[in-house]
Formats: structure tokens, C-alpha cells, sequence
């Protein structure tokens, strides 16, 4: 009733392919997106941009490169962080060591230093796969950490093991307040979210799908397996590392190793659960989520009165997360997407209930 | 060569140490399919229930025995652990019964989350300490062979013991006791051993009771060496390559995986550590399990993985 669809006649191939078939889709999204590009600028705080949008949105874009890994092509993966932080260091370096380096190619060679990696660390997945998969992908996180921590020009020699980034320009235009990088980021985001979901229903994309299904299967069928897995792991490597430079050179500005940990690649992982796996929708409620979730529960007490110690919440925000994953898990394991196309089904057919 | 020798023995001591730990995992692996994230949560958890017991205990209840102490505490730790196991089975397992591994895979990961906040928001998150009396001296071994001898670590040696009886134990009751056959069962085929009449949900619980106490016995000799803290569920980061090398369902492959990669690490540490900076123990054990694996995916004495439409 809400949702009506009736007289919405494909008459084309295109208009059958669509992105958005249904008119009201393409309507709301175009409505999303102006309201995110027009209106949120000018009504969020600086306060809001810095600690909750800008991460919401550069974690999504994170989390739309794991979901392609795990949740599109079944391959699962504990090792994300690393591919952030070698996205994040190869831009700095890029950054730092050529002279005149745009901005945006930086961020993008960072993304093709992690699709290196990412292929590399793929190789594995050949000849193992799901729970051995899960253990090995751990060797990329910790060789990484070990590698930023210990090769000194990584880090460009700092004493401290940190890097910092400073005066972000694309073409002369220097990001600098909030707004701006938060513009910045929406339009990368934007964009990737963008590709992304064309990629997936697409050739390529039906034959991760396939590959997570059975990939016995799939190679009978004429699927090569080792074109399949390894471009889902070079094009979520690309997308990871991308939002691992976005990460490191926007939001934090200054980092060191510990930011790209195993605790980042537990959270994005966690992301895609409760998101849901194999959307890319999914991703961005998993991001924001996540990013919400320890605000609220560090608000919850003020407004009941009470005050905990730091440590005390840290843990309660340990426990509640676990919960909440396993909660998920049981209850609906294609997490917080399904939930939303569960809805929008029910207000296409409201009043009727088929 | 006395040097190479005390690295060796080093390293076999950790790697005994690994696979206490790596023990945990095959064994809710075999028995229920789980790959349990949550084993250094365990771990951890179990440490800190044992150190906060033995240091309650006696202000409780007014004793100054410490020997009556750790036994007292010892015991309360398995009950919790038991407990532990217990809701896990209620709250999360029972529910998820027939996922994919994947699935189950995430929800110990939950689980290792959830268990990680209760351990340090029930008994604290400061450093504890362990004491059941292990001796701290080192001994001399072999003067006569080497120039300045063998140093060894006492307390190493009595917890490759304890190690050592356990497996032993867990041997028997595998082996020789009901509950151990219907475990075994479970593991072969989880309908074919309902259908006869064994009851999955109780064989749930028992074999994450064992464990937790093989992740209390894990803690305690870890704990009283350097300490209970959070630190210590990250031993479980460097149980997974020793599961992954010795084959995730079989317990010489952990035992055998965990002196593996104890020793490799000490000596990769010490001859190879040099030329590149230091450091690799942190990686050295998940690349050589991942190089193992491209060779033989199944492990050590895994079961061979058959592939099937």
C-alpha cells in the first residue's frame, strides 16, 4: 500500500536490470543521497562529522570490501586490519616519498599495495578453506603488525613508530574542516558502494556467489575457482585498502600500527554479521551499528544517573558486542539487511497479508 | 651446543604449554564440530576465576592454609567452568545445532567476547597472580657433557608433567569410560549417535567442561609463571597454528603441532630473528602452519578432507 509497484512496467532490458526496479527504490535513494550530500552538511556538528559520520562511513566502505570476501565469495577472513594498514602505510608512503603526489592516487595506490597483498595472502584459499582459511588469513594480520612495527621506512624512518598526515588536497582544494572531509569521504563511499553492487550482480559476482555455495560444484560447472577466489580477494583487498588510507589519512589524521590490529578486523567482521552477510545495504548498517552501539552505551548511564568507571563500561561493551553476535547468529543470521527487505516486503503488501 | 640445547628445551616448553591450549580446541572440535574461537577467553577466564578464589577464599572464611586455599579454589574454578560450559550449551549451542561451521565459528567468537568482559568485569582486570607452590629455581642438568651445563627451569619441567599426566588421563577416559565412547560417537556422527540414544545436549556440555578445565589447567600453569591478565587469552592466537598444523580433530596432532611450533619459534627467534629485525615469534608459527597446510591441507593427522556434490 505504502510501496505500490502497480503500473511500474518494465518495458526494456535496462529498465528490467535496473539497480532499483521499483520507482519508490530509486526515488528514496536519490532522496538519501541528496539529503546526505545537502542537508547533513549544514545541520551536523563538527562534533557529529569527527566522531560518528566519517567513521560510519569510511568502516562501511571497509566492511563492503569484507562482505564481498565473506559474505559474497564465502571466504573467510580474520585478517582485514592488516589489509587496511598496508592500504593506509603503501598511501603514506606514496604520499611522503613522491613529490607532487595527488592525493586521490595515493589513496588509490594504497588500495592496489593491499590488492597485492590481499592476492598473496589469497594464494592459501586454493588449497584451504573455511575454518583452516579463518586461522590462516590471522598469519596476515600478525605479519603485518610485526612488519609496520619493525621495518623502520615503513614508517619513514619516525622514531616513534607513528605517521602522521597533514594538508589533504585534490587539485588545489584543501579538506580541511570536518564538513569538507566528511564531503570527501560520502563521495568515495558513495561511489565504491556503487561499483560494488554493480560488481556483485554481475558475471563476476555470480560466480563468488556460486563459489561460496559449493564450490565443488561451481568448478563443475565450469567456474574456475582460482579466477573466482582470487578476485574476490583482490577486489575486497582493493576496497579495504582504500578504506584503510580513507581511515588513517582523514579520520585519524596520525596513526601507528595498533590502529589497524586484530581487534579492527574482529569489528569489521562483526560488522558484516550483524549487518548482514552478502549485502551491500547490510554493510552500512553494520558500520553504523557498530560505531553507534559503544556512543549509546556510554550515554545510557547519564541519562539513567549512574556512573560506571571506564574499565567497568570497556567490558560491559565487551560483553554486550559477544551477546549480541551470538544473539544475531541465532536469530537471524542474515542480520540487520534482512530485517529491512523483511519490512519493506511487509509494506509493499499492507494491507494484505500475501 | 648447550646453548642450541636450553633453546630447544625452551621451546619445547612453551610448545607444551601451546598445546595445553591447542588440547582445548580439538577437543570440542571432535566431539561437537565447534571451532572454539572462545578457548583463550577460556583460558583466561578460568585463570582469573582460580587466582580471585584463592585470594578470596581464606578472607572469607578466615584460613591462612594455602595449600587449602588452591584446593578450594581449584575446585570452585571447575564448578564455574562447568557453569560456563554449561550456559554456553543452553544459550548458544542448543540454538545453533546444524549450522554451517562458519556460523558457529562467529558465535564462539561472540562468545570469546562476551567471556573476555564477564572474566575482567567479575574478577577484576589487574595483574593476579598464581601461587600453587611450583618451585622458581632452575637446575643444572648434564654439567659434565657441556661446558657450564644445561639450565633448566624447574617449573617448566613439573608443568610439562602436569601437561603430560593430563593427556593421559584424557587418553583414559576417551578410551575407556562410557561417556568417553559416547563422545566419540558424537564426534563420528552426530544423528547416527542420537538416533541410539545419546544425548547430544548432555555430551555438549560435558565436552565444554572438559574443556574449560583443560583451558583451567592451561591458565594456572600460565598463570603462575607470569601472572593472570588479559594478555593471556591472546595464548589462544598461537594455539590456532598449532591445531591447524597437527589437524584440527586429532590430540597427538596438538601435542605434536605444540612442540612444533614452540621449538621452531625459540630457534627461528634466535638464529633467524637477527637478520631481520626480531620479533617474528609473533608470525613465525602461522607461516610455517600456513606453508604446511599448502603442502597437506589437512594437517598432520587430520582426517583427510573428501569433497563431495
Amino acid at each position: 500500500m505504502f510501496y505500490r509497484e502497480n503500473g511500474q512496467f518494465k518495458s526494456s532490458y535496462s529498465a528490467d536490470l535496473a539497480l532499483f526496479p521499483v520507482a519508490q527504490d530509486r526515488w528514496a535513494m536519490w532522496g538519501l543521497l541528496a539529503v546526505c550530500f545537502v542537508v547533513v552538511p549544514f545541520v551536523a556538528s563538527d562534533y557529529v562529522f569527527r566522531a560518528v559520520i566519517t567513521p560510519f562511513l569510511i568502516l562501511s566502505l571497509a566492511a563492503i570490501g569484507l562482505n564481498i570476501l565473506v559474505g559474497y565469495c564465502g571466504q573467510i577472513s580474520l585478517g582485514t586490519g592488516a589489509f587496511m594498514a598496508v592500504g593506509a602505510y603503501a598511501a603514506y608512503n606514496l604520499q611522503v616519498r613522491i613529490e607532487g603526489m595527488p592525493l586521490l592516487l595515493s589513496l588509490l595506490g594504497g588500495g592496489l599495495c593491499a590488492t597485492a597483498a590481499g592476492v598473496l595472502f589469497g594464494i592459501p584459499s586454493l588449497r584451504i578453506r573455511g575454518l583452516y582459511l579463518a586461522v590462516a588469513t590471522l598469519a596476515a594480520q600478525f605479519f603485518v603488525d610485526w612488519f609496520t612495527n619493525r621495518m623502520k621506512w615503513v614508517t619513514n624512518d619516525s622514531s616513534s613508530g607513528s605517521v602522521s598526515v597533514a594538508n589533504l588536497q585534490i587539485g588545489g582544494y584543501a579538506f580541511e574542516t570536518p564538513v569538507q572531509k566528511y564531503l570527501l569521504c560520502l563521495s568515495i563511499v558513495a561511489l565504491f558502494a556503487l561499483l560494488a553492487k554493480n560488481l556483485v550482480r554481475g558475471a563476476i559476482g555470480r560466480e563468488w556467489m556460486a563459489m561460496r555455495d559449493m564450490d565443488v560444484a561451481a568448478a563443475v560447472i565450469g567456474i574456475r575457482p582460482v579466477y573466482a577466489k582470487l578476485t574476490a580477494f583482490a577486489v575486497s583487498s582493493f576496497i579495504v585498502g582504500l578504506a584503510g588510507a580513507l581511515w588513517g589519512f582523514v579520520h585519524l589524521g596520525a596513526w601507528e600500527p595498533a590502529a589497524f590490529g586484530i581487534d579492527k578486523s574482529f569489528q569489521l567482521l562483526f560488522m558484516v554479521i550483524i549487518g548482514g552477510l552478502g549485502s551491500i545495504a547490510g554493510s552500512f548498517f553494520g558500520a553504523a551499528f557498530i560505531v553507534l552501539l559503544p556512543l549509546f552505551l556510554n550515554y545510557v548511564p547519564h541519562w539513567l544517573g549512574l556512573s560506571i568507571s571506564t574499565a567497568t563500561a570497556s567490558h560491559l561493551e565487551h560483553m554486550i558486542f559477544g551477546a549480541l553476535i551470538v544473539f544475531f547468529l541465532i536469530v537471524e543470521p542474515h542480520g540487520l539487511a534482512r530485517l529491512w527487505s523483511t519490512a519493506r516486503q511487509k509494506l509493499r503488501l499492507w494491507p494484505f497479508p500475501h | 651446543m648447550g646453548f642450541f640445547l636450553e633453546t630447544v628445551f625452551g621451546g619445547l616448553m612453551a610448545g607444551m604449554l601451546y598445546a595445553l591450549v591447542a588440547l582445548g580446541f580439538v577437543l570440542i572440535f571432535k566431539a561437537s564440530g565447534v571451532f572454539n574461537f572462545a578457548q583463550g577467553a577460556m583460558v583466561l577466564f578460568a585463570a582469573l576465576a582460580m587466582a580471585r578464589y584463592a585470594e578470596w577464599f581464606p578472607q572469607w572464611f578466615g584460613f591462612q592454609s594455602l595449600l587449602l586455599a588452591n584446593l578450594l579454589a581449584f575446585a570452585a574454578a571447575v564448578a564455574t567452568m562447568v557453569v560456563v560450559a554449561w550456559l554456553i550449551e543452553r544459550l548458544a549451542l542448543r540454538r545453533l545445532v546444524n549450522q554451517e561451521g562458519i556460523t558457529l565459528l562467529m558465535a564462539t567468537l561472540g562468545i570469546s567476547y562476551f567471556l573476555d568482559g564477564a572474566g575482567q568485569l567479575l574478577f577484576g582486570s589487574a595483574t593476579y597472580k598464581i601461587d600453587v607452590g611450583m618451585p622458581k629455581d632452575p637446575m643444572m642438568v648434564l654439567e659434565n657433557t657441556f661446558q657450564g651445563g644445561l639450565l633448566l627451569s624447574k617449573e617448566d619441567l613439573y608443568a610439562a608433567m602436569i601437561a603430560a599426566m593430563l593427556v593421559a588421563l584424557l587418553t583414559l577416559f576417551f578410551q575407556k569410560t562410557r561417556t568417553g565412547r559416547a563422545l566419540r560417537a558424537v564426534a563420528d556422527d552426530h544423528q547416527a549417535a542420537q538416533s541410539i540414544g545419546i544425548p547430544l545436549a548432555r555430551i555438549w556440555v560435558i565436552v565444554w567442561s572438559v574443556g574449560g578445565i583443560v583451558a583451567l589447567v592451561a591458565g594456572i600453569i600460565w598463570g603462575s609463571k607470569l601472572g593472570v591478565q588479559f594478555s593471556i587469552s591472546l595464548v589462544a592466537l598461537k594455539a590456532f597454528p598449532v591445531v591447524i598444523l597437527g589437524g584440527l580433530t586429532s590430540v597427538p596432532g596438538a601435542i605434536l603441532g605444540g612442540l612444533i611450533i614452540g621449538v621452531g619459534e625459540k630457534l627461528s627467534e634466535i638464529y633467524l630473528g637477527p637478520f631481520v629485525g626480531g620479533g617474528i615469534e609473533n608470525w613465525f608459527a602461522y607461516v610455517l602452519a600456513l606453508g604446511f597446510l599448502l603442502v597437506r591441507p589437512q594437517g598432520l593427522f587430520g582426517d583427510k578432507i573428501i569433497d563431495r556434490v
